[in-house]
């Protein structure tokens, strides 16, 4: 396939003595999702921020379409079309769906001082874009955001940052507070986003998630990569001892079976 | 698609509760007052208290939609009052220099508070009650340090006393009644209809999302702290221009009763919910309590439970109307 949207050339980050993120070397390519796996403390965030323009690396080159790009803000981000949907949908609970979904871009009629915020268009659009990805219940653009399920936020999120001409979609946990029913929901969008040719970058520590809907997994353990592989190159069991380090993940089940063998 | 009116759709509008609350204590003061407080000498008396309480309510409400607190507007309108009265009665300089000069101070102080908000992520409570007590420092200090007094003359003729400070309509409203009318229809336009009224509910929602999705949050806190502050000036020149003097002390009572005003008016003390429809409600409701006891054979001095008991219900109405507006989900759709 074409060249990486997205990519990540030993980074590195440290704030003060402490280094967060060692030599961390990624790409993402359009129409594909990234799974960046890894327990809390990880570095995940660290990492999420650093591709959202929140943080600039100590060292290191973000690559934008294979060439040099730095994000000093998240504003720059934006512009490159990178979007960030955080857990919680970053959307604002007591604002309506038309209006949460233009927060800064309103759109307007009327002319000179007088314009006026175009509900009613603005309404529209975002119930269309919401219904384009599946999420039919959404049929009111009056209703609060603050009303929808954990699931239907995060696709609001979503349908957003396509909207707005995202190309590189950066999901952090979204699955992570919802049920099995919402977290499929969301799965499906994941897929839908991918089928439109974006470049998805999936953060979890769900293993079944990611592989629901991963092409290209990354491992992080205490600020490195420590694996990086394709679609079904590692199995289940596999990808979630490396998670939790490996061993020890193994010696903490043989723990708990003695325990239970004593009892 | 007919923007249809149903009991259930205005019900969960922000203003709601502050609309209910106002005909309540309509209909209480109609039934223990008789109607005299609704003609037109007594409406006077608590339009003038209304439209001083509103001019500062609407922005101090919007600074709390967008999730901040301003509570130096009590130290403003004493500042507003005595430097209008300093400049232009003390030193006889020409009204319009005291009226710059009061509002001045007041973008003045709001451009301090905003900056401080910002820049030290010190919660706004306590920045401005730090301006509250330091403007009252300024304003006790420098007026006796002046003046030898505590109380400044001012006489004030000509198109300023007209504007400013005169009595409208028969001599018993104040002008300060149309400002706030006026006042308030720009507000209403500015915030509900204007773009810009978004970017508010969206800071009180989530500043971090609003910043990300592109709205200047630190020019727009600015922005709100200038507003209320200089609206609070505003006031207290207003007020010195009106009785043709000002006083050092006075105005904390402004404090509490424009966040009881905001607060009844259904703005959500957290941020990211209310309207300036509602302020304006609960703004009248206040009002009507405080100067709705005179007509009654009430001892005045319970005019302060009947704002407690008002206070406290108008949250919890407000509270169950949010929840309404939350949980609402047109029923056709099956779920």
């Amino acid at each position: 396939m074409s060249n990486p949207i997205l990519a990540l050339r030993a980074v590195n980050k440290s704030f003060g003595p402490i280094d967060v993120l060692h030599d961390i070397t990624l790409e993402v390519k359009a129409g594909e999702v990234l799974c960046l796996l890894g327990d809390n403390g990880a570095g995940k965030s660290t990492l999420i921020k650093i591709m959202s323009g929140v943080h600039q690396p100590s060292s290191g080159v973000i690559e934008i379409d294979g060439v040099a790009c730095p994000l000093p803000s998240p504003r720059a981000a934006s512009e490159q079309g990178i979007a960030t949907v955080h857990q919680f949908g970053g959307t604002f609970p007591l604002m309506s769906i038309g209006r949460s979904f233009f927060v800064g871009v309103e759109p307007t009629k009327g002319w000179g001082p007088f314009k006026v915020y175009d509900r009613r268009r603005a309404n529209a659009i975002a119930v269309k874009a919401v219904q384009e990805f599946g999420i039919t219940r959404i049929d009111d653009g009056d209703r609060l955001v603050g009303g929808l399920s954990g699931g239907e936020r995060q696709s609001l999120a979503i349908a957003r940052a396509v909207h707005f001409g995202a190309r590189v979609l950066i999901l952090d946990e979204p699955t992570a507070a919802l049920g099995v029913k919402q977290a499929t929901h969301v799965l499906r969008i994941v897929n839908e986003a991918k089928r439109r040719g974006l470049a998805v970058v999936f953060i979890t520590h769900q293993v079944m998630h990611a592989m629901a809907v991963g092409d290209h997994f990354a491992v992080l353990i205490r600020g490195a990569v420590a694996a990086d592989f394709k679609k079904g190159e590692k199995t289940r069991e596999e990808i979630t001892d490396l998670m939790a380090g490996g061993a020890s993940m193994a010696s903490l089940e043989a723990e708990i079976e003695s325990q239970m063998a004593q009892a | 698609m007919s923007s249809t009116i149903s009991i259930g759709g205005l019900l969960r509008r922000p203003e709601a509760g502050a609309a209910l609350g106002l005909v309540a204590v309509l209909i209480f003061f109609a039934i223990f007052g008789g109607m005299t407080f609704l003609k037109p000498a007594g409406m006077a008396s608590w339009l003038n208290v209304a439209a001083n309480l509103g001019v500062i309510a609407i922005p101090l409400g919007l600074l709390m939609i967008s999730g901040e607190l301003d509570i130096s507007v009590g130290a403003m309108v004493p500042f507003g009052a005595m430097t209008t009265a300093v400049i232009s009665g003390h030193y006889g300089m020409p009204i319009w220099i005291g009226v710059f000069a009061a509002l001045g101070f007041g973008v003045l102080v709001g451009l301090i508070n905003g900056f401080l908000v910002i820049r030290t992520a010190v919660p706004s409570l306590i920045v401005t009650l730090g301006s509250l007590f330091a403007v009252q420092g300024i304003v006790l200090g420098l007026t006796v340090l002046i003046t030898k007094s505590t109380s400044v003359a001012l006489a004030t003729e000509g198109p300023a006393k007209a504007i400013f400070g005169d009595f409208v309509m028969g001599g018993q409203l104040q002008v300060m009644v149309l400002w706030w009318l006026g006042l308030t229809a720009l507000y209403i336009f500015f915030v509900h209809f204007s773009p810009f009224g978004n970017w508010i509910f969206a800071m009180g929602g989530d500043k971090i999302s609003a910043r990300n999705a592109g709205i200047p949050t630190e020019r727009l806190t600015m922005m709100l702290f200038v507003l209320s502050a200089t609206s609070a000036a505003f006031v207290g020149m207003c007020q010195a221009i009106l009785y043709n003097s000002a006083q050092v002390a006075g105005g904390q009572s402004f404090i509490f009763n424009s966040i009881i005003a905001v607060v009844v008016g259904g703005v959500l003390l957290t941020g990211g919910f209310g309207s300036v429809v509602g302020i304006f409600f609960g703004t009248i409701t206040f009002a009507v309590v405080t100067q709705g006891i005179y007509y009654t054979d009430f001892d005045r001095n319970w005019s302060s439970l009947i704002i407690g008991v008002l206070l406290l219900g108008a949250v919890l109405m407000n509270n169950t109307f949010r929840k309404m507006a939350l949980s609402y989900a047109p029923k056709k759709g099956g779920k």
